[in-house]
Protein backbone atom coordinates (compact mmCIF):
# COMPACT_ATOMS: atom_id res chain seq x y z
CA UNK A 1 0.00 0.00 0.00
CA UNK A 2 3.07 2.64 1.05
CA UNK A 3 4.59 1.14 -2.22
CA UNK A 4 1.74 1.78 -4.10
CA UNK A 5 1.35 5.50 -2.76
CA UNK A 6 5.15 6.21 -3.31
CA UNK A 7 5.08 5.17 -7.06
CA UNK A 8 1.87 7.06 -7.55
CA UNK A 9 3.55 10.55 -6.31
CA UNK A 10 6.81 9.70 -8.36
CA UNK A 11 4.25 9.52 -11.16
CA UNK A 12 2.58 12.66 -10.36
CA UNK A 13 5.97 14.34 -10.82
CA UNK A 14 6.21 12.80 -14.26
CA UNK A 15 3.05 13.68 -14.93
CA UNK A 16 2.12 17.57 -13.46
CA UNK A 17 4.04 19.64 -15.75
CA UNK A 18 2.16 18.00 -19.12
CA UNK A 19 -1.17 18.63 -17.52
CA UNK A 20 -0.10 22.42 -16.07
CA UNK A 21 1.10 22.56 -19.81
CA UNK A 22 -2.20 20.98 -21.24
CA UNK A 23 -4.31 23.43 -19.12
CA UNK A 24 -1.72 26.76 -19.56
CA UNK A 25 -2.25 26.37 -23.20
CA UNK A 26 -5.72 27.18 -23.34
CA UNK A 27 -5.62 29.98 -21.63
CA UNK A 28 -5.81 33.50 -22.16
CA UNK A 29 -2.40 35.53 -21.75
CA UNK A 30 -3.78 37.20 -18.73
CA UNK A 31 -4.81 34.08 -16.88
CA UNK A 32 -0.90 33.02 -17.84
CA UNK A 33 0.21 35.89 -15.99
CA UNK A 34 -2.09 36.43 -13.13
CA UNK A 35 -0.98 36.15 -9.50
CA UNK A 36 -1.87 34.27 -7.40
CA UNK A 37 -1.94 31.80 -9.69
CA UNK A 38 -5.36 29.79 -11.09
CA UNK A 39 -4.52 26.46 -11.89
CA UNK A 40 -7.75 26.06 -13.80
CA UNK A 41 -8.42 28.52 -17.26
CA UNK A 42 -10.96 31.12 -16.63
CA UNK A 43 -12.28 29.91 -19.72
CA UNK A 44 -10.92 27.46 -22.24
CA UNK A 45 -9.70 29.22 -25.62
CA UNK A 46 -9.32 26.72 -28.26
CA UNK A 47 -8.38 29.56 -30.45
CA UNK A 48 -5.04 29.40 -28.71
CA UNK A 49 -3.96 26.52 -31.08
CA UNK A 50 -5.22 27.92 -34.15
CA UNK A 51 -3.73 31.40 -33.64
CA UNK A 52 0.00 29.53 -32.47
CA UNK A 53 -0.21 27.49 -35.82
CA UNK A 54 -1.03 30.44 -37.71
CA UNK A 55 0.56 33.10 -36.11
CA UNK A 56 4.19 31.28 -37.30
CA UNK A 57 4.28 29.41 -40.73
CA UNK A 58 3.93 26.07 -38.67
CA UNK A 59 2.44 24.46 -41.72
CA UNK A 60 6.03 25.30 -43.88
CA UNK A 61 7.98 24.11 -40.28
CA UNK A 62 6.29 20.99 -40.37
CA UNK A 63 6.69 20.37 -44.48
CA UNK A 64 10.39 20.85 -43.73
CA UNK A 65 10.28 18.46 -40.73
CA UNK A 66 8.34 15.73 -42.24
CA UNK A 67 10.45 15.77 -45.39
CA UNK A 68 13.96 15.25 -43.03
CA UNK A 69 11.85 12.34 -40.82
CA UNK A 70 10.79 10.78 -44.16
CA UNK A 71 14.19 10.26 -45.60
CA UNK A 72 16.05 9.95 -42.67
CA UNK A 73 13.69 7.00 -41.86
CA UNK A 74 14.35 5.36 -45.29
CA UNK A 75 18.15 6.19 -45.59
CA UNK A 76 18.72 4.43 -42.20
CA UNK A 77 16.97 1.37 -42.39
CA UNK A 78 18.84 0.98 -46.13
CA UNK A 79 22.30 2.39 -45.24
CA UNK A 80 22.24 0.79 -42.07
CA UNK A 81 20.42 -2.77 -42.91
CA UNK A 82 23.04 -3.46 -45.38
CA UNK A 83 26.30 -2.77 -43.77
CA UNK A 84 24.84 -5.05 -41.20
CA UNK A 85 24.04 -8.09 -43.37
CA UNK A 86 27.62 -7.62 -44.17
CA UNK A 87 28.98 -7.49 -41.08
CA UNK A 88 27.25 -10.58 -39.80
CA UNK A 89 26.42 -12.98 -42.80
CA UNK A 90 29.22 -12.84 -45.16
CA UNK A 91 32.44 -14.18 -44.34
CA UNK A 92 34.58 -11.65 -45.95
CA UNK A 93 38.76 -11.02 -44.56
CA UNK A 94 38.78 -7.89 -43.15
CA UNK A 95 35.23 -8.68 -41.53
CA UNK A 96 36.47 -7.74 -37.76
CA UNK A 97 38.49 -5.60 -38.17
CA UNK A 98 35.35 -3.07 -39.95
CA UNK A 99 33.65 -3.96 -36.54
CA UNK A 100 35.94 -2.64 -34.76
CA UNK A 101 36.50 0.91 -36.86
CA UNK A 102 32.87 1.22 -36.36
CA UNK A 103 32.54 0.95 -32.93
CA UNK A 104 35.20 3.04 -32.21
CA UNK A 105 33.61 5.96 -34.24
CA UNK A 106 30.82 5.79 -31.55
CA UNK A 107 33.29 7.17 -29.11
CA UNK A 108 34.20 9.98 -30.98
CA UNK A 109 32.07 13.14 -30.18
CA UNK A 110 30.27 14.87 -33.09
CA UNK A 111 31.78 18.34 -32.27
CA UNK A 112 35.49 16.83 -34.13
CA UNK A 113 33.90 16.13 -37.35
CA UNK A 114 31.30 18.89 -37.46
CA UNK A 115 33.13 21.74 -38.45
CA UNK A 116 34.95 20.06 -41.60
CA UNK A 117 31.72 18.30 -42.55
CA UNK A 118 30.21 21.99 -42.05
CA UNK A 119 32.59 23.02 -44.98
CA UNK A 120 31.95 20.07 -47.01
CA UNK A 121 28.18 20.99 -47.22
CA UNK A 122 29.58 24.66 -47.45
CA UNK A 123 31.72 23.76 -50.10
CA UNK A 124 28.94 21.53 -52.51
CA UNK A 125 26.20 25.12 -51.78
CA UNK A 126 24.45 22.85 -49.62
CA UNK A 127 23.65 25.22 -46.46
CA UNK A 128 20.31 26.72 -45.71
CA UNK A 129 18.84 23.52 -47.91
CA UNK A 130 17.45 20.11 -46.65
CA UNK A 131 20.10 17.90 -48.17
CA UNK A 132 23.21 18.27 -44.48
CA UNK A 133 20.33 17.17 -42.68
CA UNK A 134 18.87 14.29 -45.43
CA UNK A 135 22.02 12.86 -46.64
CA UNK A 136 24.62 11.60 -43.76
CA UNK A 137 21.26 9.35 -43.15
CA UNK A 138 22.16 7.59 -46.03
CA UNK A 139 25.73 6.88 -45.31
CA UNK A 140 25.03 4.54 -42.75
CA UNK A 141 24.63 5.25 -38.90
CA UNK A 142 27.19 3.39 -36.62
CA UNK A 143 24.58 2.10 -33.89
CA UNK A 144 21.87 1.20 -36.17
CA UNK A 145 24.09 -0.61 -38.24
CA UNK A 146 25.63 -2.03 -35.02
CA UNK A 147 22.34 -3.00 -33.93
CA UNK A 148 20.45 -4.53 -36.24
CA UNK A 149 24.31 -6.92 -36.73
CA UNK A 150 23.47 -8.07 -33.46
CA UNK A 151 20.28 -8.72 -34.24
CA UNK A 152 21.06 -10.73 -37.82
CA UNK A 153 22.99 -12.71 -35.64
CA UNK A 154 20.41 -14.43 -33.91
CA UNK A 155 18.48 -15.63 -36.93
CA UNK A 156 19.64 -19.21 -37.57
CA UNK A 157 22.12 -19.75 -40.06
CA UNK A 158 20.43 -22.74 -41.60
CA UNK A 159 17.81 -20.41 -42.80
CA UNK A 160 20.57 -18.83 -45.08
CA UNK A 161 22.19 -21.63 -45.78
CA UNK A 162 19.02 -23.30 -47.22
CA UNK A 163 18.38 -20.06 -49.13
CA UNK A 164 21.99 -19.58 -50.44
CA UNK A 165 21.60 -23.52 -51.93
CA UNK A 166 18.46 -22.67 -53.80
CA UNK A 167 20.46 -20.12 -55.44
CA UNK A 168 19.57 -16.81 -53.80
CA UNK A 169 21.36 -14.32 -53.93
CA UNK A 170 22.47 -12.06 -51.62
CA UNK A 171 20.55 -9.24 -51.65
CA UNK A 172 17.46 -11.92 -51.88
CA UNK A 173 18.45 -13.23 -48.62
CA UNK A 174 18.55 -9.85 -47.05
CA UNK A 175 15.29 -8.93 -48.61
CA UNK A 176 13.55 -12.10 -48.02
CA UNK A 177 14.94 -14.11 -45.72
CA UNK A 178 16.52 -12.02 -43.11
CA UNK A 179 14.19 -8.27 -43.33
CA UNK A 180 11.23 -9.96 -42.82
CA UNK A 181 12.28 -12.13 -39.53
CA UNK A 182 13.96 -8.72 -38.44
CA UNK A 183 10.74 -6.54 -38.28
CA UNK A 184 10.95 -5.56 -34.72
CA UNK A 185 14.34 -4.47 -35.07
CA UNK A 186 13.85 -2.23 -38.19
CA UNK A 187 10.76 -1.01 -36.38
CA UNK A 188 12.83 -0.05 -33.80
CA UNK A 189 15.45 1.86 -35.96
CA UNK A 190 12.38 3.31 -38.09
CA UNK A 191 10.73 4.85 -34.78
CA UNK A 192 14.04 5.91 -33.19
CA UNK A 193 15.47 7.40 -36.62
CA UNK A 194 11.77 9.33 -35.92
CA UNK A 195 12.08 10.28 -32.98
CA UNK A 196 15.44 11.34 -32.95
CA UNK A 197 14.97 13.62 -36.07
CA UNK A 198 11.80 14.91 -35.14
CA UNK A 199 13.13 16.11 -31.51
CA UNK A 200 16.24 17.16 -33.60
CA UNK A 201 17.31 20.89 -32.48
CA UNK A 202 21.52 20.87 -33.26
CA UNK A 203 21.73 19.80 -36.82
CA UNK A 204 18.68 22.20 -38.03
CA UNK A 205 20.62 25.15 -36.27
CA UNK A 206 23.45 24.27 -38.05
CA UNK A 207 22.68 24.14 -41.21
CA UNK A 208 18.88 26.30 -41.86
CA UNK A 209 19.11 29.83 -42.07
CA UNK A 210 16.12 31.57 -43.96
CA UNK A 211 12.47 30.70 -42.43
CA UNK A 212 11.46 28.89 -45.35
CA UNK A 213 13.53 26.33 -44.36
CA UNK A 214 13.25 25.92 -40.91
CA UNK A 215 12.00 22.64 -39.16
CA UNK A 216 9.71 23.17 -35.89
CA UNK A 217 12.26 22.99 -33.36
CA UNK A 218 14.42 26.26 -34.88
CA UNK A 219 10.78 27.79 -35.65
CA UNK A 220 9.63 27.02 -32.13
CA UNK A 221 13.06 28.51 -30.50
CA UNK A 222 12.57 31.35 -33.04
CA UNK A 223 9.54 32.13 -31.97
CA UNK A 224 9.42 32.34 -27.79
CA UNK A 225 12.89 34.80 -28.43
CA UNK A 226 11.54 36.97 -31.08
CA UNK A 227 9.10 38.61 -29.08
CA UNK A 228 9.80 40.64 -26.30
CA UNK A 229 6.56 39.64 -23.87
CA UNK A 230 6.38 36.52 -24.73
CA UNK A 231 2.99 34.97 -25.60
CA UNK A 232 3.37 32.16 -23.23
CA UNK A 233 0.02 30.55 -24.43
CA UNK A 234 0.93 30.34 -28.07
CA UNK A 235 3.99 29.01 -27.01
CA UNK A 236 2.86 26.35 -24.95
CA UNK A 237 -0.10 25.52 -27.71
CA UNK A 238 2.58 25.14 -30.08
CA UNK A 239 4.77 22.71 -27.71
CA UNK A 240 1.81 20.35 -27.34
CA UNK A 241 1.82 20.68 -31.01
CA UNK A 242 5.11 19.29 -31.46
CA UNK A 243 5.13 17.20 -28.96
CA UNK A 244 2.08 14.97 -29.27
CA UNK A 245 3.00 12.83 -32.46
CA UNK A 246 6.25 12.03 -30.78
CA UNK A 247 3.92 10.46 -27.87
CA UNK A 248 1.40 8.60 -30.67
CA UNK A 249 4.54 6.95 -32.22
CA UNK A 250 5.40 5.72 -28.79
CA UNK A 251 1.78 4.42 -28.23
CA UNK A 252 1.71 2.68 -31.89
CA UNK A 253 4.96 1.09 -31.72
CA UNK A 254 5.62 0.81 -27.74
CA UNK A 255 7.69 -2.10 -28.21
CA UNK A 256 10.42 -1.22 -30.64
CA UNK A 257 10.63 1.78 -28.42
CA UNK A 258 11.01 -0.08 -24.95
CA UNK A 259 12.80 -2.86 -26.45
CA UNK A 260 15.60 -0.84 -28.26
CA UNK A 261 16.32 1.59 -25.90
CA UNK A 262 16.56 -1.22 -22.77
CA UNK A 263 18.44 -3.69 -25.32
CA UNK A 264 21.17 -0.92 -26.83
CA UNK A 265 20.52 2.13 -24.29
CA UNK A 266 21.67 5.17 -26.31
CA UNK A 267 20.70 9.05 -25.64
CA UNK B 1 51.26 -34.03 -62.03
CA UNK B 2 47.96 -34.72 -62.16
CA UNK B 3 47.41 -33.89 -58.39
CA UNK B 4 49.74 -30.82 -58.22
CA UNK B 5 47.36 -29.03 -61.00
CA UNK B 6 44.44 -30.48 -58.80
CA UNK B 7 45.88 -28.75 -55.85
CA UNK B 8 46.56 -25.48 -57.71
CA UNK B 9 43.05 -25.25 -59.62
CA UNK B 10 41.76 -25.86 -55.61
CA UNK B 11 43.51 -23.45 -54.07
CA UNK B 12 42.86 -20.81 -57.34
CA UNK B 13 38.68 -21.61 -57.13
CA UNK B 14 39.12 -20.74 -53.18
CA UNK B 15 41.11 -17.38 -53.71
CA UNK B 16 38.52 -17.03 -56.59
CA UNK B 17 35.85 -17.42 -53.63
CA UNK B 18 37.84 -15.72 -50.80
CA UNK B 19 37.76 -12.29 -53.69
CA UNK B 20 33.94 -12.94 -54.50
CA UNK B 21 33.08 -12.60 -50.83
CA UNK B 22 35.44 -9.83 -50.23
CA UNK B 23 33.51 -7.95 -53.00
CA UNK B 24 29.77 -8.72 -51.52
CA UNK B 25 30.84 -7.91 -48.08
CA UNK B 26 32.59 -4.38 -49.17
CA UNK B 27 29.55 -3.94 -51.27
CA UNK B 28 27.24 -4.02 -48.65
CA UNK B 29 29.19 -2.36 -46.51
CA UNK B 30 29.99 0.92 -48.78
CA UNK B 31 27.47 3.00 -47.76
CA UNK B 32 28.53 3.07 -44.38
CA UNK B 33 32.38 2.19 -45.75
CA UNK B 34 31.60 6.10 -47.47
CA UNK B 35 30.07 7.71 -45.20
CA UNK B 36 33.24 6.78 -42.78
CA UNK B 37 35.81 8.27 -45.52
CA UNK B 38 33.36 11.16 -46.12
CA UNK B 39 32.15 11.82 -42.96
CA UNK B 40 34.29 10.38 -40.18
CA UNK B 41 37.68 10.01 -41.02
CA UNK B 42 38.57 12.97 -43.46
CA UNK B 43 36.86 15.79 -41.04
CA UNK B 44 38.52 14.12 -38.26
CA UNK B 45 42.29 14.81 -40.14
CA UNK B 46 41.07 18.21 -41.22
CA UNK B 47 39.73 19.14 -38.09
CA UNK B 48 43.21 18.14 -36.75
CA UNK B 49 44.72 20.12 -39.40
CA UNK B 50 42.44 23.27 -38.57
CA UNK B 51 42.67 23.22 -35.12
CA UNK B 52 46.19 24.24 -36.27
CA UNK B 53 45.10 27.36 -37.73
CA UNK B 54 43.21 29.92 -37.68
CA UNK B 55 40.14 29.33 -40.31
CA UNK B 56 37.22 31.63 -41.02
CA UNK B 57 35.23 29.71 -43.52
CA UNK B 58 35.50 33.20 -45.90
CA UNK B 59 38.90 33.84 -46.41
CA UNK B 60 42.20 31.60 -46.16
CA UNK B 61 43.56 29.82 -43.37
CA UNK B 62 47.00 30.73 -41.68
CA UNK B 63 49.06 28.36 -40.08
CA UNK B 64 49.18 29.16 -36.32
CA UNK B 65 50.72 26.21 -35.09
CA UNK B 66 49.68 24.82 -31.22
CA UNK B 67 48.19 28.47 -30.72
CA UNK B 68 44.93 27.42 -30.47
CA UNK B 69 45.92 25.01 -27.83
CA UNK B 70 47.55 27.69 -25.82
CA UNK B 71 44.46 30.49 -25.95
CA UNK B 72 41.86 27.80 -25.04
CA UNK B 73 44.41 27.07 -21.76
CA UNK B 74 44.38 30.93 -21.19
CA UNK B 75 40.63 31.14 -22.33
CA UNK B 76 38.57 33.00 -19.51
CA UNK B 77 35.42 31.73 -20.89
CA UNK B 78 36.68 28.19 -21.59
CA UNK B 79 37.65 27.96 -17.85
CA UNK B 80 33.91 29.07 -16.82
CA UNK B 81 32.61 26.78 -19.63
CA UNK B 82 34.47 23.49 -18.42
CA UNK B 83 33.80 24.30 -14.81
CA UNK B 84 29.89 24.53 -15.81
CA UNK B 85 30.24 21.29 -17.73
CA UNK B 86 32.28 19.51 -14.79
CA UNK B 87 29.11 20.67 -12.33
CA UNK B 88 27.11 18.65 -14.68
CA UNK B 89 28.92 15.83 -14.62
CA UNK B 90 30.36 15.51 -10.86
CA UNK B 91 27.03 16.91 -8.93
CA UNK B 92 24.08 16.08 -11.88
CA UNK B 93 25.07 12.45 -12.68
CA UNK B 94 25.10 10.68 -9.34
CA UNK B 95 22.02 12.75 -8.68
CA UNK B 96 20.35 11.88 -12.36
CA UNK B 97 21.94 8.11 -11.52
CA UNK B 98 20.39 7.52 -8.30
CA UNK B 99 17.45 8.93 -9.36
CA UNK B 100 17.13 6.62 -11.98
CA UNK B 101 17.66 3.88 -10.17
CA UNK B 102 15.36 4.73 -7.05
CA UNK B 103 12.48 5.45 -10.32
CA UNK B 104 13.47 2.09 -11.84
CA UNK B 105 13.10 0.36 -8.14
CA UNK B 106 9.45 1.84 -7.87
CA UNK B 107 8.59 0.15 -11.45
CA UNK B 108 9.84 -3.09 -10.55
CA UNK B 109 7.87 -3.39 -7.53
CA UNK B 110 4.30 -4.68 -8.17
CA UNK B 111 2.16 -2.45 -7.65
CA UNK B 112 -1.53 -1.40 -9.41
CA UNK B 113 -1.54 -0.08 -12.57
CA UNK B 114 2.12 -0.89 -13.05
CA UNK B 115 2.13 -0.33 -17.01
CA UNK B 116 0.52 2.66 -16.43
CA UNK B 117 3.33 3.76 -14.25
CA UNK B 118 5.90 2.61 -16.49
CA UNK B 119 4.82 4.93 -19.76
CA UNK B 120 4.01 7.99 -17.17
CA UNK B 121 7.96 7.37 -15.99
CA UNK B 122 8.90 7.10 -19.55
CA UNK B 123 6.30 10.06 -21.48
CA UNK B 124 8.98 13.01 -20.88
CA UNK B 125 11.69 11.33 -22.88
CA UNK B 126 9.53 11.69 -25.84
CA UNK B 127 9.06 15.20 -25.52
CA UNK B 128 11.22 17.42 -28.03
CA UNK B 129 14.12 19.03 -26.00
CA UNK B 130 12.79 22.43 -27.40
CA UNK B 131 9.45 21.98 -26.37
CA UNK B 132 10.56 20.76 -22.75
CA UNK B 133 12.80 23.93 -22.36
CA UNK B 134 10.51 26.08 -23.37
CA UNK B 135 8.10 24.32 -20.56
CA UNK B 136 10.26 24.12 -18.29
CA UNK B 137 11.08 28.20 -18.76
CA UNK B 138 7.55 28.63 -17.65
CA UNK B 139 7.71 26.41 -15.03
CA UNK B 140 10.32 28.18 -13.27
CA UNK B 141 9.35 31.11 -13.34
CA UNK B 142 9.64 32.32 -10.21
CA UNK B 143 6.14 34.41 -9.96
CA UNK B 144 4.25 32.56 -11.76
CA UNK B 145 5.44 29.26 -12.51
CA UNK B 146 3.81 25.69 -11.22
CA UNK B 147 7.25 25.21 -9.44
CA UNK B 148 7.21 28.03 -6.98
CA UNK B 149 3.47 28.21 -7.36
CA UNK B 150 3.08 24.10 -5.36
CA UNK B 151 6.68 25.53 -3.09
CA UNK B 152 4.46 28.55 -1.82
CA UNK B 153 1.57 26.19 -1.02
CA UNK B 154 3.54 24.51 1.54
CA UNK B 155 5.10 28.09 2.70
CA UNK B 156 8.33 27.69 0.71
CA UNK B 157 10.12 30.52 -1.43
CA UNK B 158 11.19 29.39 -4.00
CA UNK B 159 14.51 30.76 -5.85
CA UNK B 160 14.43 32.73 -9.26
CA UNK B 161 16.00 29.58 -10.61
CA UNK B 162 16.68 30.49 -14.28
CA UNK B 163 16.79 34.33 -13.52
CA UNK B 164 19.76 33.03 -10.60
CA UNK B 165 22.98 32.47 -11.37
CA UNK B 166 23.07 29.58 -8.51
CA UNK B 167 19.80 28.19 -9.57
CA UNK B 168 20.34 27.81 -13.20
CA UNK B 169 22.56 24.28 -13.27
CA UNK B 170 20.21 22.97 -10.24
CA UNK B 171 16.96 23.93 -12.62
CA UNK B 172 18.74 21.71 -15.15
CA UNK B 173 19.43 18.93 -12.97
CA UNK B 174 15.57 19.03 -12.27
CA UNK B 175 15.33 18.98 -15.61
CA UNK B 176 17.66 16.03 -16.29
CA UNK B 177 15.83 14.08 -13.33
CA UNK B 178 12.59 14.90 -15.16
CA UNK B 179 13.45 13.25 -18.49
CA UNK B 180 15.66 10.09 -17.67
CA UNK B 181 13.14 7.39 -18.83
CA UNK B 182 15.59 6.23 -21.15
CA UNK B 183 18.46 5.28 -18.07
CA UNK B 184 15.27 4.31 -16.29
CA UNK B 185 14.30 1.53 -18.69
CA UNK B 186 17.80 0.17 -18.93
CA UNK B 187 17.77 -0.26 -14.95
CA UNK B 188 14.47 -1.62 -15.32
CA UNK B 189 15.23 -4.46 -17.60
CA UNK B 190 18.72 -5.25 -15.33
CA UNK B 191 16.43 -5.20 -12.43
CA UNK B 192 14.18 -7.64 -14.30
CA UNK B 193 17.34 -9.94 -15.26
CA UNK B 194 18.30 -10.41 -11.42
CA UNK B 195 17.31 -14.21 -10.34
CA UNK B 196 14.42 -14.47 -8.05
CA UNK B 197 15.91 -16.88 -6.07
CA UNK B 198 18.44 -15.14 -4.66
CA UNK B 199 16.07 -12.64 -3.13
CA UNK B 200 14.23 -15.40 -1.76
CA UNK B 201 17.29 -17.56 0.22
CA UNK B 202 18.07 -14.08 1.63
CA UNK B 203 14.82 -13.67 2.62
CA UNK B 204 15.53 -17.02 4.82
CA UNK B 205 18.30 -16.27 6.13
CA UNK B 206 16.73 -12.95 7.12
CA UNK B 207 18.05 -10.36 5.66
CA UNK B 208 15.80 -7.08 5.08
CA UNK B 209 14.83 -4.54 2.56
CA UNK B 210 18.30 -2.60 2.56
CA UNK B 211 20.53 -5.45 2.88
CA UNK B 212 18.81 -6.93 0.43
CA UNK B 213 19.25 -4.03 -1.91
CA UNK B 214 22.56 -3.94 -1.56
CA UNK B 215 24.46 -6.75 -0.99
CA UNK B 216 21.94 -8.57 -3.89
CA UNK B 217 20.60 -5.76 -6.38
CA UNK B 218 23.46 -3.09 -6.02
CA UNK B 219 26.07 -5.86 -7.46
CA UNK B 220 23.83 -7.62 -9.80
CA UNK B 221 23.08 -4.63 -11.69
CA UNK B 222 26.28 -3.00 -11.10
CA UNK B 223 27.51 -3.58 -15.65
CA UNK B 224 24.44 -1.78 -16.03
CA UNK B 225 25.07 0.82 -13.38
CA UNK B 226 29.00 1.36 -15.57
CA UNK B 227 27.35 1.67 -19.26
CA UNK B 228 24.26 4.35 -17.85
CA UNK B 229 27.55 6.34 -15.55
CA UNK B 230 29.69 6.05 -19.16
CA UNK B 231 26.62 6.87 -21.58
CA UNK B 232 25.55 10.35 -19.53
CA UNK B 233 29.27 11.43 -18.82
CA UNK B 234 29.88 11.41 -22.88
CA UNK B 235 26.22 12.78 -23.44
CA UNK B 236 26.49 15.32 -20.45
CA UNK B 237 30.12 16.77 -21.94
CA UNK B 238 27.94 17.44 -25.37
CA UNK B 239 25.06 18.87 -23.43
CA UNK B 240 23.64 21.65 -25.86
CA UNK B 241 20.06 22.19 -26.72
CA UNK B 242 17.90 22.20 -23.05
CA UNK B 243 20.61 25.18 -21.55
CA UNK B 244 20.87 26.99 -24.68
CA UNK B 245 16.60 27.07 -25.47
CA UNK B 246 16.50 27.83 -21.27
CA UNK B 247 19.42 30.63 -21.75
CA UNK B 248 17.96 32.49 -24.66
CA UNK B 249 14.24 32.39 -23.29
CA UNK B 250 14.28 33.03 -19.83
CA UNK B 251 16.77 35.66 -20.24
CA UNK B 252 14.21 37.57 -23.50
CA UNK B 253 17.39 37.47 -25.21
CA UNK B 254 17.65 35.41 -28.02
CA UNK B 255 20.41 33.78 -29.29
CA UNK B 256 23.14 36.40 -28.21
CA UNK B 257 22.03 35.23 -24.78
CA UNK B 258 22.27 31.25 -25.76
CA UNK B 259 25.53 31.53 -26.63
CA UNK B 260 26.88 33.51 -23.85
CA UNK B 261 25.03 31.31 -21.11
CA UNK B 262 22.84 33.66 -19.38
CA UNK B 263 22.41 34.33 -16.79
CA UNK B 264 25.82 35.79 -15.93
CA UNK B 265 27.40 32.68 -18.00
CA UNK B 266 25.86 30.00 -15.69
CA UNK B 267 24.63 28.06 -18.82
CA UNK B 268 27.62 28.43 -20.61
CA UNK B 269 28.49 24.56 -21.33
CA UNK B 270 31.53 23.63 -23.09
CA UNK B 271 29.61 22.73 -26.50
CA UNK B 272 27.91 26.15 -26.86
CA UNK B 273 31.08 27.39 -26.34
CA UNK B 274 32.74 25.59 -29.09
CA UNK B 275 29.56 26.28 -31.23
CA UNK B 276 29.66 29.76 -30.62
CA UNK B 277 32.90 29.85 -31.53
CA UNK B 278 32.77 27.78 -34.89
CA UNK B 279 29.56 29.57 -35.83
CA UNK B 280 28.72 32.68 -34.62
CA UNK B 281 32.66 34.24 -34.11
CA UNK B 282 33.47 32.16 -37.10
CA UNK B 283 36.98 31.42 -35.35
CA UNK B 284 36.72 27.85 -36.75
CA UNK B 285 40.46 26.69 -36.29
CA UNK B 286 39.87 27.75 -32.37
CA UNK B 287 36.87 25.61 -32.33
CA UNK B 288 38.32 22.92 -33.91
CA UNK B 289 40.93 23.05 -31.34
CA UNK B 290 38.02 23.11 -28.20
CA UNK B 291 36.88 20.51 -30.03
CA UNK B 292 40.12 18.27 -29.63
CA UNK B 293 40.50 19.10 -26.09
CA UNK B 294 36.31 17.94 -26.01
CA UNK B 295 37.26 14.91 -27.06
CA UNK B 296 40.69 14.27 -24.60
CA UNK B 297 38.24 15.25 -21.55
CA UNK B 298 34.88 12.74 -22.30
CA UNK B 299 38.37 9.83 -23.11
CA UNK B 300 39.99 10.80 -19.77
CA UNK B 301 36.82 10.87 -17.58
CA UNK B 302 35.23 7.70 -19.21
CA UNK B 303 38.99 5.69 -18.39
CA UNK B 304 39.03 7.18 -15.10
CA UNK B 305 35.28 6.22 -14.47
CA UNK B 306 36.25 2.62 -15.86
CA UNK B 307 39.16 2.30 -13.73
CA UNK B 308 37.42 3.43 -10.23
CA UNK B 309 34.76 1.23 -10.65
CA UNK B 310 35.76 -1.96 -12.55
CA UNK B 311 37.81 -3.12 -8.99
CA UNK B 312 34.77 -2.65 -7.07
CA UNK B 313 32.84 -5.31 -8.76
CA UNK B 314 33.70 -8.38 -7.19
CA UNK B 315 30.75 -9.85 -7.46
CA UNK B 316 30.29 -9.98 -11.05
Amino acid sequence: MASQLLVAVVGLFFLLPFLDLALSSLKPLSDIVAFPRNYWPHRFLWRNYMDALTLMPFGVYLRNTLIICVFAVIGHVLSSALPAYSLSRVRWPGREAALLILLSTMMLPGQVTMIPVYVIFHRLHMINTLYPLIIPAFLGSAFFTFMLRQFFLTIPSELVDAARVDGCGELGILVRVIAPLSKPALTTVTVLTFLWTWNDFFGPLLYLQSPSRWTISIGLAQFSSRHGQISWNLLLAASVAFTLPTIAAFFIAQDAFVQGISTTGFK
Amino acid sequence: MPSGLAISAASERRRARTARQLAIGLAFLSPWLIGFLSLTLYPMLASAYYSLTEFNIVTASRWVGLGNYVSALRDPEVRLAIGNTLYMVVVGIPIQQVSAFLFASLLNIRVRGQNVFRTVYFLPYLMPPVAAGLMWTYMLNPKYGLVNSILRLVGVRGPAWLLNPLWAKPALILIWVWSLGSATLIYLAALQDVPKELYESAQIDGAGRWARMRNITIPMVSAVTLFNVVMAIISAFQIFTTPYILAQTSSGGGAGAAVQGAPQGSLLFYTIYLYANAFTYLRMGYASALAWILFALIFVFTVLVIRWYLPKQTVM
